[in-house]
Protein backbone atom coordinates (compact mmCIF):
# COMPACT_ATOMS: atom_id res chain seq x y z
CA UNK A 1 0.00 0.00 0.00
CA UNK A 2 2.79 2.11 0.47
CA UNK A 3 3.70 2.27 -3.28
CA UNK A 4 0.19 4.33 -3.84
CA UNK A 5 0.27 6.24 -0.72
CA UNK A 6 3.68 7.24 -0.36
CA UNK A 7 3.27 8.58 -4.19
CA UNK A 8 0.13 9.88 -4.60
CA UNK A 9 1.46 12.91 -6.31
CA UNK A 10 3.00 10.76 -8.48
CA UNK A 11 -0.20 8.37 -9.18
CA UNK A 12 -1.98 11.45 -9.93
CA UNK A 13 0.27 12.61 -12.30
CA UNK A 14 0.31 9.66 -14.09
CA UNK A 15 -3.52 8.80 -13.95
CA UNK A 16 -3.90 12.66 -15.36
CA UNK A 17 -1.46 12.25 -18.37
CA UNK A 18 -3.20 8.50 -18.86
CA UNK A 19 -6.64 9.94 -19.19
CA UNK A 20 -5.40 12.81 -21.35
CA UNK A 21 -3.79 10.92 -24.12
CA UNK A 22 -6.92 8.44 -24.02
CA UNK A 23 -9.59 11.30 -23.86
CA UNK A 24 -8.00 13.26 -26.64
CA UNK A 25 -6.06 10.59 -28.69
CA UNK A 26 -9.93 8.85 -28.63
CA UNK A 27 -11.07 12.93 -30.34
CA UNK A 28 -8.71 12.44 -33.13
CA UNK A 29 -9.29 8.84 -33.88
CA UNK A 30 -13.11 9.55 -33.71
CA UNK A 31 -13.18 12.42 -36.06
CA UNK A 32 -10.83 11.44 -38.34
CA UNK A 33 -11.88 7.31 -38.55
CA UNK A 34 -15.40 8.50 -39.55
CA UNK A 35 -14.27 11.07 -42.36
CA UNK A 36 -12.18 8.27 -44.13
CA UNK A 37 -14.75 5.32 -43.05
CA UNK A 38 -16.71 7.38 -45.17
CA UNK A 39 -14.35 7.83 -47.93
CA UNK A 40 -14.26 4.45 -48.17
CA UNK A 41 -17.62 3.75 -48.76
CA UNK A 42 -17.94 7.29 -51.30
CA UNK A 43 -18.83 7.01 -54.45
CA UNK A 44 -16.09 9.22 -55.41
CA UNK A 45 -12.77 6.96 -56.51
CA UNK A 46 -10.31 9.40 -55.20
CA UNK A 47 -11.44 9.34 -52.07
CA UNK A 48 -11.71 5.68 -52.10
CA UNK A 49 -8.32 5.31 -52.86
CA UNK A 50 -7.21 7.52 -50.23
CA UNK A 51 -9.02 5.74 -47.21
CA UNK A 52 -8.21 2.55 -48.40
CA UNK A 53 -4.36 3.53 -48.76
CA UNK A 54 -4.39 5.84 -45.42
CA UNK A 55 -6.07 2.49 -43.74
CA UNK A 56 -3.34 0.06 -45.37
CA UNK A 57 -0.75 1.98 -44.73
CA UNK A 58 -1.32 3.39 -40.99
CA UNK A 59 -2.75 -0.03 -39.59
CA UNK A 60 -0.12 -2.21 -40.91
CA UNK A 61 2.80 -0.42 -39.36
CA UNK A 62 3.61 -1.03 -35.62
CA UNK A 63 2.52 1.27 -32.87
CA UNK A 64 6.17 1.83 -31.97
CA UNK A 65 7.39 3.00 -34.98
CA UNK A 66 4.40 5.40 -35.61
CA UNK A 67 5.39 6.75 -32.31
CA UNK A 68 8.94 6.82 -33.75
CA UNK A 69 7.96 9.06 -36.78
CA UNK A 70 6.34 11.55 -34.88
CA UNK A 71 8.19 12.34 -31.61
CA UNK A 72 11.59 11.78 -33.24
CA UNK A 73 10.51 12.55 -36.61
CA UNK A 74 8.47 15.62 -36.31
CA UNK A 75 10.98 17.57 -34.76
CA UNK A 76 13.57 16.77 -37.12
CA UNK A 77 11.01 18.80 -39.56
CA UNK A 78 11.81 22.74 -39.25
CA UNK A 79 7.70 22.78 -37.70
CA UNK A 80 6.73 24.59 -34.82
CA UNK A 81 7.92 22.68 -31.48
CA UNK A 82 5.38 20.82 -30.20
CA UNK A 83 6.14 18.59 -26.45
CA UNK A 84 5.77 14.70 -26.62
CA UNK A 85 2.66 14.51 -25.22
CA UNK A 86 0.80 16.13 -27.70
CA UNK A 87 3.15 14.12 -30.37
CA UNK A 88 1.65 11.01 -28.53
CA UNK A 89 -1.71 12.42 -28.54
CA UNK A 90 -1.24 12.45 -32.49
CA UNK A 91 0.52 9.40 -32.67
CA UNK A 92 -2.13 6.94 -31.36
CA UNK A 93 -4.97 9.19 -32.52
CA UNK A 94 -3.93 8.97 -36.12
CA UNK A 95 -2.98 5.19 -35.34
CA UNK A 96 -6.57 4.27 -33.70
CA UNK A 97 -8.40 5.96 -36.44
CA UNK A 98 -7.34 3.44 -39.01
CA UNK A 99 -9.31 0.87 -36.32
CA UNK A 100 -12.46 2.99 -35.61
CA UNK A 101 -12.91 3.66 -39.68
CA UNK A 102 -12.80 -0.33 -40.56
CA UNK A 103 -15.33 -0.62 -37.61
CA UNK A 104 -17.12 2.01 -39.16
CA UNK A 105 -17.15 0.35 -42.23
CA UNK A 106 -18.30 -3.07 -40.85
CA UNK A 107 -21.36 -0.87 -39.35
CA UNK A 108 -22.02 1.21 -42.68
CA UNK A 109 -22.59 -2.10 -44.34
CA UNK A 110 -25.25 -3.31 -41.64
CA UNK A 111 -27.41 -0.75 -43.04
CA UNK A 112 -29.54 -2.11 -45.64
CA UNK A 113 -28.85 -0.52 -49.02
CA UNK A 114 -32.49 0.83 -49.43
CA UNK A 115 -31.69 3.15 -46.52
CA UNK A 116 -28.82 5.01 -48.56
CA UNK A 117 -30.75 4.28 -52.15
CA UNK A 118 -34.24 5.98 -50.52
CA UNK A 119 -32.37 8.69 -48.67
CA UNK A 120 -30.71 9.65 -52.38
CA UNK A 121 -34.35 9.26 -53.84
CA UNK A 122 -35.62 12.29 -51.91
CA UNK A 123 -32.34 14.37 -53.37
CA UNK A 124 -29.91 14.34 -50.05
CA UNK A 125 -26.34 14.53 -51.52
CA UNK A 126 -23.81 12.01 -50.42
CA UNK A 127 -22.78 14.09 -47.32
CA UNK A 128 -26.57 14.31 -46.10
CA UNK A 129 -27.07 10.54 -46.38
CA UNK A 130 -24.34 9.80 -44.43
CA UNK A 131 -24.30 12.09 -41.78
CA UNK A 132 -28.41 12.17 -41.26
CA UNK A 133 -29.46 8.01 -42.68
CA UNK A 134 -26.35 6.08 -42.68
CA UNK A 135 -23.86 7.09 -39.78
CA UNK A 136 -26.14 7.37 -37.47
CA UNK A 137 -27.18 3.37 -37.74
CA UNK A 138 -23.97 1.98 -38.61
CA UNK A 139 -22.85 3.73 -34.88
CA UNK A 140 -25.21 1.77 -33.16
CA UNK A 141 -24.56 -1.42 -34.32
CA UNK A 142 -21.36 -1.00 -34.10
CA UNK A 143 -20.99 -0.30 -30.36
CA UNK A 144 -19.75 -3.19 -28.66
CA UNK A 145 -16.42 -3.86 -31.65
CA UNK A 146 -15.91 -0.01 -31.12
CA UNK A 147 -15.65 0.23 -27.38
CA UNK A 148 -13.00 -2.80 -27.56
CA UNK A 149 -11.37 -0.50 -30.20
CA UNK A 150 -11.03 1.99 -27.74
CA UNK A 151 -10.02 -0.22 -24.85
CA UNK A 152 -7.24 -1.24 -27.11
CA UNK A 153 -6.42 2.48 -27.30
CA UNK A 154 -6.31 2.56 -23.50
CA UNK A 155 -3.85 0.15 -23.33
CA UNK A 156 -2.04 1.26 -26.11
CA UNK A 157 -1.20 4.62 -24.21
CA UNK A 158 1.42 2.32 -22.32
CA UNK A 159 3.58 2.61 -24.97
CA UNK A 160 3.90 6.03 -24.47
CA UNK A 161 6.20 5.77 -21.54
CA UNK A 162 8.37 4.64 -23.43
CA UNK A 163 8.69 7.83 -25.82
CA UNK A 164 8.67 10.77 -22.36
CA UNK A 165 4.94 10.68 -22.28
CA UNK A 166 4.95 10.80 -17.97
CA UNK A 167 1.79 8.16 -17.97
CA UNK A 168 1.32 5.59 -15.70
CA UNK A 169 3.99 2.52 -16.68
CA UNK A 170 7.11 5.53 -16.23
CA UNK A 171 5.66 5.48 -12.36
CA UNK A 172 8.00 2.41 -12.20
CA UNK A 173 11.45 3.41 -12.33
CA UNK A 174 10.99 6.89 -11.38
CA UNK A 175 9.54 5.27 -8.10
CA UNK A 176 11.69 2.75 -8.03
CA UNK A 177 15.17 4.38 -8.65
CA UNK A 178 14.38 7.25 -6.25
CA UNK A 179 15.66 7.28 -3.04
CA UNK A 180 13.09 8.70 -0.85
CA UNK A 181 10.07 6.63 -2.69
CA UNK A 182 8.70 3.10 -1.31
CA UNK A 183 7.81 0.68 -3.91
CA UNK A 184 9.13 -2.37 -5.41
CA UNK A 185 8.69 -2.20 -9.35
CA UNK A 186 6.55 -5.74 -9.38
CA UNK A 187 4.29 -3.81 -6.41
CA UNK A 188 4.13 -0.55 -8.66
CA UNK A 189 3.43 -2.43 -12.26
CA UNK A 190 0.42 -4.41 -10.00
CA UNK A 191 -1.12 -1.59 -9.07
CA UNK A 192 -0.98 -0.24 -12.84
CA UNK A 193 -2.66 -3.16 -13.46
CA UNK A 194 -5.18 -3.08 -11.67
CA UNK A 195 -6.28 0.98 -12.22
CA UNK A 196 -6.21 -0.23 -16.05
CA UNK A 197 -9.03 -3.05 -14.79
CA UNK A 198 -11.03 -0.54 -13.03
CA UNK A 199 -10.57 1.98 -16.28
CA UNK A 200 -11.36 -1.05 -19.01
CA UNK A 201 -14.54 -1.57 -16.51
CA UNK A 202 -15.77 1.76 -16.60
CA UNK A 203 -16.02 1.59 -20.50
CA UNK A 204 -17.34 -1.64 -20.52
CA UNK A 205 -20.46 -0.14 -18.34
CA UNK A 206 -19.98 2.77 -20.72
CA UNK A 207 -20.58 0.08 -23.58
CA UNK A 208 -23.74 -1.57 -21.61
CA UNK A 209 -25.37 1.60 -21.52
CA UNK A 210 -25.09 2.60 -24.58
CA UNK A 211 -26.00 -0.48 -26.04
CA UNK A 212 -29.37 -0.62 -24.13
CA UNK A 213 -29.93 2.90 -25.27
CA UNK A 214 -29.77 2.54 -28.86
CA UNK A 215 -30.96 -0.63 -29.41
CA UNK A 216 -32.97 -0.30 -32.55
CA UNK A 217 -35.46 -2.74 -34.11
CA UNK A 218 -35.37 -3.34 -37.77
CA UNK B 1 34.99 -40.29 -49.50
CA UNK B 2 38.30 -38.31 -51.48
CA UNK B 3 35.69 -35.65 -52.97
CA UNK B 4 34.78 -34.74 -49.36
CA UNK B 5 38.26 -34.60 -48.24
CA UNK B 6 39.10 -31.86 -50.79
CA UNK B 7 36.11 -30.31 -50.25
CA UNK B 8 37.19 -30.22 -46.62
CA UNK B 9 40.33 -28.77 -47.20
CA UNK B 10 39.02 -26.18 -49.27
CA UNK B 11 36.17 -25.33 -46.71
CA UNK B 12 39.17 -25.09 -43.56
CA UNK B 13 41.25 -22.73 -46.23
CA UNK B 14 38.66 -20.45 -46.96
CA UNK B 15 37.85 -20.25 -43.04
CA UNK B 16 41.42 -19.81 -42.56
CA UNK B 17 41.67 -16.90 -45.36
CA UNK B 18 38.27 -15.14 -44.16
CA UNK B 19 39.47 -15.57 -40.59
CA UNK B 20 42.80 -13.53 -41.57
CA UNK B 21 40.52 -11.02 -43.62
CA UNK B 22 39.01 -10.10 -40.32
CA UNK B 23 41.91 -10.07 -38.40
CA UNK B 24 43.08 -7.26 -40.67
CA UNK B 25 39.84 -5.49 -40.98
CA UNK B 26 39.91 -5.96 -37.04
CA UNK B 27 41.73 -2.88 -35.95
CA UNK B 28 39.86 -0.62 -33.92
CA UNK B 29 39.83 2.19 -36.22
CA UNK B 30 36.80 4.25 -35.83
CA UNK B 31 35.24 6.03 -38.83
CA UNK B 32 35.97 9.08 -38.14
CA UNK B 33 39.50 8.50 -38.15
CA UNK B 34 40.91 7.66 -34.42
CA UNK B 35 44.07 5.90 -34.40
CA UNK B 36 43.65 3.38 -31.21
CA UNK B 37 47.41 1.06 -30.55
CA UNK B 38 47.12 -1.89 -31.37
CA UNK B 39 48.40 -3.72 -28.55
CA UNK B 40 51.23 -6.17 -28.70
CA UNK B 41 50.25 -9.41 -27.49
CA UNK B 42 52.40 -10.43 -24.35
CA UNK B 43 54.12 -14.19 -23.99
CA UNK B 44 54.78 -15.74 -21.41
CA UNK B 45 52.40 -14.27 -19.19
CA UNK B 46 52.87 -15.38 -15.37
CA UNK B 47 49.92 -15.39 -13.51
CA UNK B 48 50.12 -17.27 -10.28
CA UNK B 49 46.45 -17.91 -8.08
CA UNK B 50 43.89 -16.71 -10.70
CA UNK B 51 41.05 -18.76 -11.35
CA UNK B 52 39.45 -16.22 -13.64
CA UNK B 53 42.50 -16.68 -15.70
CA UNK B 54 43.19 -20.14 -15.59
CA UNK B 55 39.25 -20.60 -17.11
CA UNK B 56 40.56 -18.42 -19.69
CA UNK B 57 44.06 -20.15 -20.53
CA UNK B 58 41.55 -23.31 -20.41
CA UNK B 59 39.14 -21.91 -23.20
CA UNK B 60 41.41 -19.99 -25.23
CA UNK B 61 40.18 -16.70 -24.42
CA UNK B 62 38.77 -14.13 -22.25
CA UNK B 63 35.08 -13.36 -22.42
CA UNK B 64 34.94 -9.63 -21.67
CA UNK B 65 31.65 -8.17 -21.16
CA UNK B 66 30.88 -4.59 -22.46
CA UNK B 67 28.48 -1.89 -23.61
CA UNK B 68 27.53 -1.50 -27.43
CA UNK B 69 25.47 1.91 -27.68
CA UNK B 70 28.14 4.54 -26.57
CA UNK B 71 30.11 5.83 -29.09
CA UNK B 72 33.84 6.44 -28.58
CA UNK B 73 33.51 4.42 -24.85
CA UNK B 74 31.84 1.05 -26.02
CA UNK B 75 30.25 1.10 -29.39
CA UNK B 76 29.50 -1.78 -31.94
CA UNK B 77 28.90 -0.41 -35.75
CA UNK B 78 25.92 -1.89 -36.86
CA UNK B 79 27.04 -2.00 -40.36
CA UNK B 80 30.73 -2.99 -39.72
CA UNK B 81 30.32 -5.01 -37.00
CA UNK B 82 33.20 -3.58 -35.78
CA UNK B 83 33.67 -2.68 -31.85
CA UNK B 84 35.28 0.32 -31.18
CA UNK B 85 36.01 3.21 -28.14
CA UNK B 86 38.10 3.57 -25.03
CA UNK B 87 36.42 1.09 -22.59
CA UNK B 88 36.81 -1.48 -25.25
CA UNK B 89 40.28 -0.74 -25.96
CA UNK B 90 40.92 -0.65 -22.58
CA UNK B 91 40.09 -4.11 -22.79
CA UNK B 92 41.98 -5.46 -25.67
CA UNK B 93 44.70 -4.14 -24.02
CA UNK B 94 44.26 -6.03 -21.31
CA UNK B 95 43.71 -9.46 -22.95
CA UNK B 96 46.71 -8.62 -24.92
CA UNK B 97 48.41 -8.34 -21.38
CA UNK B 98 46.93 -11.90 -20.60
CA UNK B 99 48.44 -12.75 -23.79
CA UNK B 100 45.28 -13.29 -25.64
CA UNK B 101 45.00 -11.91 -29.14
CA UNK B 102 41.80 -9.79 -30.59
CA UNK B 103 40.71 -13.05 -31.91
CA UNK B 104 40.44 -14.72 -28.91
CA UNK B 105 38.33 -12.16 -27.18
CA UNK B 106 34.88 -13.45 -27.19
CA UNK B 107 32.57 -9.67 -26.48
CA UNK B 108 29.18 -10.25 -24.43
CA UNK B 109 27.07 -7.15 -24.46
CA UNK B 110 25.96 -6.89 -20.51
CA UNK B 111 22.93 -4.50 -19.65
CA UNK B 112 23.87 -2.19 -16.85
CA UNK B 113 21.26 -3.78 -14.51
CA UNK B 114 22.57 -7.72 -15.18
CA UNK B 115 26.46 -6.69 -14.62
CA UNK B 116 26.98 -8.03 -11.02
CA UNK B 117 25.21 -11.30 -12.09
CA UNK B 118 27.11 -11.93 -15.06
CA UNK B 119 30.43 -11.90 -13.22
CA UNK B 120 29.16 -14.20 -9.87
CA UNK B 121 27.51 -16.36 -12.29
CA UNK B 122 30.89 -16.49 -14.21
CA UNK B 123 29.24 -16.04 -17.92
CA UNK B 124 32.23 -13.20 -18.26
CA UNK B 125 35.66 -13.07 -17.06
CA UNK B 126 35.96 -9.36 -16.50
CA UNK B 127 33.68 -5.90 -17.29
CA UNK B 128 34.52 -3.13 -18.94
CA UNK B 129 31.47 -0.53 -19.56
CA UNK B 130 31.40 3.01 -17.79
CA UNK B 131 30.96 0.54 -14.63
CA UNK B 132 31.39 3.05 -11.63
CA UNK B 133 32.78 1.47 -8.62
CA UNK B 134 30.75 1.88 -5.37
CA UNK B 135 30.45 0.01 -2.52
CA UNK B 136 26.87 -2.13 -2.79
CA UNK B 137 28.51 -3.40 -5.79
CA UNK B 138 31.90 -4.52 -3.95
CA UNK B 139 29.60 -6.91 -1.57
CA UNK B 140 29.13 -9.26 -4.58
CA UNK B 141 32.24 -8.24 -7.04
CA UNK B 142 35.55 -6.86 -7.21
CA UNK B 143 37.07 -3.94 -9.32
CA UNK B 144 40.58 -3.06 -10.45
CA UNK B 145 41.10 0.07 -11.30
CA UNK B 146 39.74 2.80 -11.71
CA UNK B 147 41.17 3.99 -15.51
CA UNK B 148 38.75 6.72 -15.64
CA UNK B 149 37.33 9.44 -13.05
CA UNK B 150 34.18 11.24 -14.64
CA UNK B 151 30.45 12.75 -13.01
CA UNK B 152 27.69 13.62 -13.83
CA UNK B 153 28.11 16.73 -16.44
CA UNK B 154 25.72 18.53 -18.91
CA UNK B 155 25.76 18.01 -23.13
CA UNK B 156 24.12 21.37 -24.47
CA UNK B 157 23.82 22.30 -28.26
CA UNK B 158 27.73 23.83 -29.47
CA UNK B 159 25.99 27.33 -29.92
CA UNK B 160 24.50 27.52 -26.36
CA UNK B 161 25.85 30.68 -24.82
CA UNK B 162 26.35 28.43 -21.55
CA UNK B 163 30.35 27.40 -20.84
CA UNK B 164 30.25 25.74 -17.38
CA UNK B 165 27.67 24.81 -14.67
CA UNK B 166 28.44 26.03 -11.26
CA UNK B 167 24.84 24.88 -10.24
CA UNK B 168 21.85 22.39 -11.58
CA UNK B 169 19.73 25.49 -10.73
CA UNK B 170 21.35 26.86 -14.14
CA UNK B 171 18.85 24.83 -16.36
CA UNK B 172 15.86 26.24 -14.52
CA UNK B 173 13.03 27.21 -17.02
CA UNK B 174 14.70 24.75 -19.61
CA UNK B 175 14.04 20.88 -20.24
CA UNK B 176 17.09 18.12 -19.85
CA UNK B 177 16.72 14.51 -20.77
CA UNK B 178 18.30 11.66 -19.71
CA UNK B 179 17.78 7.66 -19.45
CA UNK B 180 14.43 6.80 -17.53
CA UNK B 181 15.16 5.99 -13.64
CA UNK B 182 18.66 7.10 -14.24
CA UNK B 183 20.15 9.10 -10.97
CA UNK B 184 20.60 12.41 -12.94
CA UNK B 185 17.10 12.35 -13.92
CA UNK B 186 15.93 11.56 -10.45
CA UNK B 187 17.89 14.28 -8.74
CA UNK B 188 16.48 16.90 -11.32
CA UNK B 189 12.55 15.82 -10.54
CA UNK B 190 13.14 15.56 -6.61
CA UNK B 191 15.42 18.86 -6.52
CA UNK B 192 14.92 21.32 -9.15
CA UNK B 193 10.87 21.16 -10.22
CA UNK B 194 11.52 24.48 -12.70
CA UNK B 195 13.50 22.06 -14.87
CA UNK B 196 11.17 20.15 -16.87
CA UNK B 197 12.71 16.84 -17.65
CA UNK B 198 12.20 14.27 -20.53
CA UNK B 199 13.19 10.33 -20.26
CA UNK B 200 13.72 7.66 -22.72
CA UNK B 201 15.36 4.36 -22.24
CA UNK B 202 18.45 5.32 -24.22
CA UNK B 203 20.81 8.11 -24.27
CA UNK B 204 21.09 8.26 -28.11
CA UNK B 205 16.95 9.06 -28.63
CA UNK B 206 18.60 12.18 -25.50
CA UNK B 207 21.01 13.07 -27.94
CA UNK B 208 18.74 13.21 -31.31
CA UNK B 209 16.39 15.56 -29.32
CA UNK B 210 19.42 17.62 -28.29
CA UNK B 211 20.02 17.83 -32.39
CA UNK B 212 16.61 18.71 -33.29
CA UNK B 213 16.67 21.27 -30.68
CA UNK B 214 13.84 19.48 -28.59
CA UNK B 215 15.86 19.84 -25.47
CA UNK B 216 18.38 22.47 -24.06
CA UNK B 217 20.55 19.47 -22.23
CA UNK B 218 21.29 15.85 -21.68
CA UNK B 219 22.52 14.85 -18.40
CA UNK B 220 24.75 11.72 -16.96
CA UNK B 221 28.14 10.85 -16.77
CA UNK B 222 30.11 12.90 -18.55
CA UNK B 223 32.64 10.59 -19.54
CA UNK B 224 29.02 9.15 -22.05
CA UNK B 225 28.32 12.53 -23.07
CA UNK B 226 32.16 13.62 -23.92
CA UNK B 227 31.92 9.94 -26.16
CA UNK B 228 28.38 11.91 -27.75
CA UNK B 229 30.24 15.24 -28.20
CA UNK B 230 33.25 13.43 -30.06
CA UNK B 231 30.82 11.89 -32.57
CA UNK B 232 29.39 15.02 -32.97
CA UNK B 233 32.20 17.68 -32.65
CA UNK B 234 30.30 20.53 -34.67
CA UNK B 235 26.93 20.35 -33.06
CA UNK B 236 27.50 19.29 -29.29
CA UNK B 237 29.96 20.40 -26.07
CA UNK B 238 30.41 19.34 -22.76
CA UNK B 239 29.56 22.06 -20.40
CA UNK B 240 33.16 22.14 -17.74
CA UNK B 241 31.21 21.18 -14.32
CA UNK B 242 30.93 18.02 -12.97
CA UNK B 243 28.01 17.32 -9.61
CA UNK B 244 29.81 13.76 -8.33
CA UNK B 245 32.55 11.50 -8.97
CA UNK B 246 31.93 8.22 -10.95
CA UNK B 247 35.07 5.97 -10.73
CA UNK B 248 34.98 3.78 -13.53
CA UNK B 249 36.69 0.26 -12.76
CA UNK B 250 36.88 -2.74 -14.63
CA UNK B 251 34.93 -5.75 -13.02
CA UNK B 252 36.03 -8.75 -11.91
CA UNK B 253 34.90 -12.02 -9.67
CA UNK B 254 35.00 -11.61 -6.32
CA UNK B 255 37.65 -12.54 -4.40
CA UNK B 256 40.28 -12.56 -7.36
CA UNK B 257 43.19 -10.42 -6.11
CA UNK B 258 45.90 -11.93 -8.25
CA UNK B 259 44.16 -10.85 -11.30
CA UNK B 260 43.11 -7.44 -9.58
CA UNK B 261 46.64 -6.81 -8.70
CA UNK B 262 48.04 -7.83 -12.54
CA UNK B 263 45.53 -5.30 -13.97
CA UNK B 264 46.30 -2.44 -11.18
CA UNK B 265 49.59 -3.16 -12.44
CA UNK B 266 49.24 -2.93 -16.13
CA UNK B 267 47.24 0.61 -15.26
CA UNK B 268 50.17 1.76 -13.15
CA UNK B 269 53.09 0.90 -15.19
CA UNK B 270 51.19 1.30 -18.70
CA UNK B 271 50.74 5.23 -18.30
CA UNK B 272 51.59 5.53 -21.88
CA UNK B 273 49.27 3.14 -23.46
CA UNK B 274 46.69 4.52 -21.61
CA UNK B 275 47.43 8.26 -22.70
CA UNK B 276 47.39 6.46 -26.33
CA UNK B 277 44.32 4.98 -26.09
CA UNK B 278 42.33 8.07 -24.87
CA UNK B 279 43.88 10.24 -27.55
CA UNK B 280 42.35 7.62 -29.74
CA UNK B 281 38.70 7.45 -28.75
CA UNK B 282 37.70 9.89 -25.70
CA UNK B 283 40.09 12.50 -26.32
CA UNK B 284 39.17 13.73 -29.87
CA UNK B 285 36.84 15.53 -28.67
CA UNK B 286 39.45 17.72 -27.55
CA UNK B 287 39.22 17.28 -23.69
CA UNK B 288 42.39 16.45 -21.54
CA UNK B 289 41.95 14.36 -18.10
CA UNK B 290 44.82 13.31 -16.13
CA UNK B 291 44.95 9.41 -15.55
CA UNK B 292 43.70 8.06 -11.97
CA UNK B 293 46.11 6.35 -9.36
CA UNK B 294 44.56 3.19 -8.96
CA UNK B 295 42.38 1.37 -5.45
CA UNK B 296 44.74 -0.20 -3.24
CA UNK B 297 44.03 -4.14 -3.56
CA UNK B 298 42.08 -6.11 -1.23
Amino acid sequence: MDAIFGNLDLWGEGITYTLLVFVFGGLIALVLGTIIGAMRVSPVPIARAVGTAYVNLVRNTPLTLVFFFFVFGYSALALPKLSNTVLGIMAIGVYTATYVAETLRAGINTVPVGQAEAARAIGLPFGQVMTQVVLPQAFRSVVPPMMSVFIALLKNTTVAAGFSVAVLPQLQSTISNSHNRTGTPMEVLLWVALIFVALVMLLTWLQRTLENRWRIAR
Amino acid sequence: MRRTKILAAAGIATTALLALTACNSGSPNTPAGGDAPEPEVAEDVALEGSPTYDAMVERGGPIIGVKEDQPNLGFLDATTGERSGFDIDIARWIAAELGFSEDDITYEPIASANREQALVNGDIDYYVGTYSITDNRKEQIDFAGPYFVTGQGFLVSADSDMTEVTDVSDFNGMTVCSATGSTPIQNIKDNYPEIATEEYDIYSACVDDLLNGKVDAVTTDAAILIGYAAQYPDELKVLDGLFTEERYGVGIPKGDTALQEFINTLFTDGHDTWQEIFDATLGRSGITVEQPAVDPVG
